[in-house]
């Protein structure tokens, strides 16, 4: 690969957004890009596309054209059909060095974490991961990218001044999912890949799924419900469970549960246990003494359900229901049952339509 | 090799524990060029290591000169009070000089998880081995003699000619060794502490103080409900370290837990106004060693010697511990140079060590008040009755009402005599206490 | 087979702050730690090691303190290391660093052909994920991030297989030699060192590389070989005031409701 050089003779335009999939499923990380994606792209006055790679993957353009791409790039390929490093990244930076586009954002996913450091390194370029917050500053017309740093204790904006295209990657469900258009259309571009399977260094050999309880990573829950002393025992966090599947979340637990032995270590949060970010916590029969505070403080929104109106949790908390939790957990579970959910069938193709 | 005897494997000397003791052995011995294994039990030196915070200078300058050009000092103390507490009112003195504020200063705040790490890091630079995160289990025993140590780690055993023990007031190793018994909880204070951030402009205001200068409060009486105790507050540079510390068995006896107390002590009406505006950052707990020279445990044997806490060198009274930790290191490091330089490791040859505490103020000093713990710990009145009656004489006195300068003298003496004190009681505590201070 | 470990010497992040007035990082008095999930990856190079038979040499970019984290490799099995320091270095951003730290690399397998290289996932302060995949860009090695387990190493055939732990499941994937892989904390439980390790380690002093022993483009290194600038850092906006919807004078259904209304209103459900 020849040195990559943004020289100043070439316009760089246009936002992009690469959309991931697999197996022919759009991650919803990509359309929440889009949508915000299309306000940079209105900021800036230019247009808004999309790329997208893999195999049998033309019908996917519809649903993204619905968010707000002008344009789609498709490259369809065997070579692409799983996600490897090394096709998707030639291909990619292919298409950069040949339509120059002046940002290029992809969610913060393994995937697009793994994609975008090799692209950025490749086209020499600067990459800031995990954005929190995207604009464009209106002087420079260039690209703020905030994100956390220091585990969180600190926030930074990046610029990446002179070498183009900008990268960033966001995380999922940082930004809002935009509503879908399904009769907008837009550009539909075909591209073909030169690259063969004989120059790929890897193959994937098998995927297993994960069960409900291996491998728990609460670090990367959007939700997660957290119990302490209070539950009173196993049988707490049985009734706990209910209502993190209900939310759609993790269980975790402060220190004594897991001292008593009534959940895994691995679901311990606090000082000596994992620290944690979510969007929604929800902390039932925690006290919310400084050594689990530190765990999930920089947790969005914090929900406290404690009988003791006292504990220092409702200091923390940004809604607080003082009550039984043996009386409250059940009500909210029941509720819940009720309650109709934004997420669903995110494609614009009807079930008539599926093949 | 052959010179020194010492194992191709193996140290010289081992010493146990990187607290003032066991750093102050390892860099004098690191110093005179001998191979110096330090190990220590927690992630880095000063990890578990508690104490008030005052550093005498004197003993660490004796070690390393000028240290308080690089040393992660707080301030240097240039006042000095003492405050007796009844439940309702304190009496207080101060003491203060000018001397205190020309260099050397005789006196620093130090906090201990810098201090030790920055110490052990001189010891580390000056060529001795630090071992961290790593725990001395067991003495390795060959004929009666001390020849190493086991620890927990695998391929844990570790040899040397001499040992020195250093691992603090509940010392495994000593005890293994037979040399110590367990420790009667008379012979031992938990001490409590909490780390109070408070900014520099309202420590420098509130205390009279400039720049680096600090200010250390030790506080008597009734600082625990009576029990045998002393509580503490000393400014850092932003920080104050405010403590308690209770003789074991009475805490025990209480059913208490030593943070009510903190907390009660922190709210007395004397106490609170200097705390006011800080917020707690930190927590710790330690036990000190507070039998003096009568709880004091054989301090050497075949191939070892025992420094510091585990020595159970403290002078409360003084409210001297570092020190004495410091120069018994140093001096326990001196005994084993010569010892290695004569090949001779038998218990005959460190008595040296004994021989040259005797001749330091360690020995001079522990001996000097040996009597004083005791005469404490049998009398109550000293921590439940005369701060209450001194305290109430001196608000007597101080009250100025109608009642005549003459019939007040009679009432304070009436109240002290009849109400909590006869006379003779109150004479034989003076005279005994007097004696008791050798 | 030849094993090259990268490793960061980190803040403990846990303690750094930002000072309200000032704008300014908080770092005095904050101790440093080997980056934890370099410290797996440590472990991962020397089991590969005792496997396959080999050599692991751990390498690190920083201040000259960063030596101690060194240590801690050696310690953990690590048989040498190499401090890559200079002044001309301070404030690359990861392309940067990815820049330096593939030279060195590539220095090293000059003098004997390096096969793995492993690094941690990403670091607890920078938190990018970005210069392990940016070394195996720029030395052509087969990239495998997320790796979870290794199954099999092939040294002859230059065949590794690894497992790499993906949001839904595992994924097993075969790559080809050399290969730079970068490793989560549940690949493996940090071994207590034996003694000899530690006492090997008191007294180790690495290797030192420095920008002439490189021989690097200055204009690829610090500030001027970084595309990314920090325009500003700010602390996080603290903690809005809470709100408790229900105290004990509501029924649990009540309350229940009430969140329910709350919830929705942020668009969690």
């Amino acid at each position: 690969m020849t040195e990559h050089v943004t020289e100043s003779t070439i316009e760089y335009k246009d936002v992009w957004i690469f959309v991931e999939q697999e197996s022919g499923q759009i991650n919803p990380v990509a359309f929440e890009l889009l949508g915000e994606g299309r306000r940079l792209a209105d900021d800036l006055g230019q247009k808004l596309a999309a790329v997208i790679l893999g195999e049998a993957i033309d019908k996917l353009a519809g649903d993204i054209f619905a968010r707000g791409a002008d344009k789609v790039i498709i490259v369809d390929d065997p070579v692409l059909k799983d996600y490897r490093t090394y096709p998707y990244c030639a291909a990619l930076v292919e298409l950069s060095e040949k339509y120059h586009p002046q940002v290029l954002l992809m969610g913060a996913t393994i995937l697009g974490r793994d994609l975008a450091s090799a692209v950025a390194t490749e086209m020499r370029t600067g990459l800031t991961a995990d954005c929190t917050e995207l604009g464009i500053d209106p002087e420079t017309k260039l690209l703020t990218q905030t994100r956390p740093a220091f585990g969180g204790n600190v926030m930074a904006t990046i610029l990446c001044k002179q070498v183009r295209p900008q990268m960033s990657t966001v995380r999922p469900r940082v930004f809002k999912l935009p509503p879908a258009d399904c009769d907008r259309a837009g550009e539909l571009i075909n591209e073909t890949m030169a690259l063969s399977e004989d120059e790929v260094p890897t193959k994937v050999l098998e995927f297993t799924a994960h069960t409900s309880h291996s491998n728990v990573e609460i670090e990367t829950a959007d939700v997660i419900v957290a119990g302490g002393r209070g539950l009173g025992g196993e049988e707490g966090f049985e009734l706990l469970k209910k209502l993190a599947d209900a939310l759609g979340g993790e269980v975790a637990a402060s220190r004594p549960p897991v001292e008593m032995g009534w959940v895994t270590s691995d679901r311990q949060i606090g000082q000596t246990g994992k620290t944690v970010r979510p969007k929604l916590y929800v902390a039932v029969g925690i006290s919310g003494a400084v050594q689990h505070a530190v765990g999930m403080q920089g947790s969005d929104i914090i929900v406290a359900i404690n009988k003791d109106p006292e504990a220092p949790i409702f200091k923390l908390a940004t809604y607080g229901i003082v009550g039984n939790l043996f009386e409250v957990v059940p009500a909210l579970i029941e509720a819940l049952a009720g309650v109709v959910r934004t997420s669903g069938d995110l494609s614009c193709e009807t079930v008539e339509n599926d093949g | 090799m052959a010179k020194t005897g010492r194992r191709a494997d193996g140290f010289d000397v081992i010493v146990v524990g990187a607290g003032p003791a066991g750093t102050a052995a390892a860099y004098t011995l690191a110093k005179a060029g001998i191979k110096v294994a330090l190990i220590e039990r927690g992630v880095y030196p000063g990890a578990k290591n508690v104490m008030g915070g005052v550093m005498y200078s004197q003993p660490v300058g004796a070690i390393i000169p000028n240290f308080w050009d690089e040393a992660p000092l707080e301030r240097h103390i240039i006042e000095q009070q003492y405050m007796m507490l009844s439940a309702d009112s304190a009496i207080s003195g101060k003491h203060r000089s000018t001397q205190y504020a020309v260099q050397p200063h005789n006196r620093y705040t130090v906090l201990r998880a810098k201090f030790d790490a920055w110490f052990a890091g001189q010891a580390d630079a000056a060529g001795a081995y630090l071992l961290t995160n790593t725990v001395v289990t067991d003495p390795i025993i060959d004929n009666g003699r001390v020849i190493g140590v086991s620890t927990d780690r695998p391929d844990g055993d570790l040899y040397a000619n001499v040992l020195i023990v250093a691992d603090g007031v509940n010392s495994i190793i000593a005890e293994k060794l037979g040399l110590r018994g367990v420790i009667d909880t008379v012979n031992m204070a938990l001490a409590v502490k909490e780390i109070i951030s408070l900014p520099r402009g309202k420590i420098e205001d509130r205390f009279n103080l400039e720049g680096d200068e600090g200010a250390t409060i030790d506080i008597y009486g009734e600082v625990a409900r009576g029990m045998e105790a002393t509580g503490f507050i000393y400014t850092n540079k932003d920080s104050l370290s405010v403590g308690l510390g209770v003789i074991l068995k009475d805490l025990v006896k209480s059913g208490l837990t030593p943070y009510e107390l903190l907390d009660e002590m922190k709210n007395h009406p004397t106490v609170k106004p200097l705390l006011a505006g800080g917020e707690p950052r930190e927590y710790l707990a330690h036990m000190i060693p507070e039998g003096g020279y009568r709880a004091m445990p054989k301090l050497y044997s075949d191939g070892v010697l025992i420094a510091g806490d585990a020595a159970m060198m403290v002078n409360g009274f003084h409210r001297e511990g570092s020190n004495l930790a410091m120069t018994s290191g140093k001096l326990a490091a001196e005994t084993a140079i010569e010892a290695i330089a004569h090949q001779e490791f038998s218990a005959r040859a460190m008595s040296a060590y004994e021989t040259k505490l005797n001749n330091s103020f360690v020995l001079k000093d522990l001996r000097k008040y040996k009597n004083l713990p005791g005469f404490i710990s049998s009398r109550p009145q000293f921590f439940n009755v005369y701060p209450q009656i001194i305290n109430d004489a001196a608000t007597e006195f101080l009250t100025v009402d109608s009642v005549s300068k003459k019939q007040k003298q009679w009432k304070i003496w009436r109240q002290i005599v009849r109400g909590r004190r006869p006379v003779r009681k109150l004479l034989r505590d003076i005279y005994e206490g007097w004696r008791a201070f050798g | 087979m030849n094993i090259v470990v990268c490793v960061k010497q980190v803040p403990d992040t846990t303690q750094v702050r930002i000072h309200a007035e000032t704008n300014t990082l908080i770092r005095e008095g904050i101790p440093s730690i080997v980056n934890p999930y370099d410290v797996h990856a440590v472990e991962a190079a020397v089991a590969v090691k005792e496997s396959v038979g080999g050599h692991v040499t751990a390498i690190t970019m920083g201040p000259p303190q960063a030596r101690e984290a060194l240590k801690e490799t050696i310690s953990l099995g690590a048989d040498d290391a190499v401090l890559i320091s200079d002044r001309a270095f301070a404030g690359s951003d990861t392309l940067a660093t990815g820049y330096i730290l593939s030279e060195a690399i590539r220095k090293l397998h000059g003098e004997s052909p390096i096969d793995l290289i492993i690094c941690g996932k990403q670091s607890i302060d920078g938190d990018t994920a970005q210069v392990g995949p940016g070394i195996a860009q720029r030395l052509g090695f087969t990239q495998l991030t997320y790796v979870i387990k290794i199954r099999e190493i092939d040294v002859p055939a230059r065949r590794i297989v690894v497992e790499r732990q993906l949001e839904r499941g595992h994924q097993v994937v075969e790559g080809q030699l050399p290969a730079l892989l970068t490793v989560v904390k549940e690949m493996n439980e940090v071994r207590y060192a034996p003694l000899p390790n530690l006492i090997k380690a008191a007294k180790y002093e690495p290797r030192l590389f420095d920008l002439e022993s490189l021989g690097l483009d200055r204009s690829l290194i610090g500030l001027k070989g970084s595309p990314t600038t920090v325009r500003r850092i700010f602390a996080p906006a603290p903690r809005a005031g809470g709100e408790i919807i229900a105290d004990g004078s509501k029924t649990a259904a009540e309350a229940a409701a009430l969140l329910i209304e709350k919830l929705q209103a942020e668009k969690l459900l």
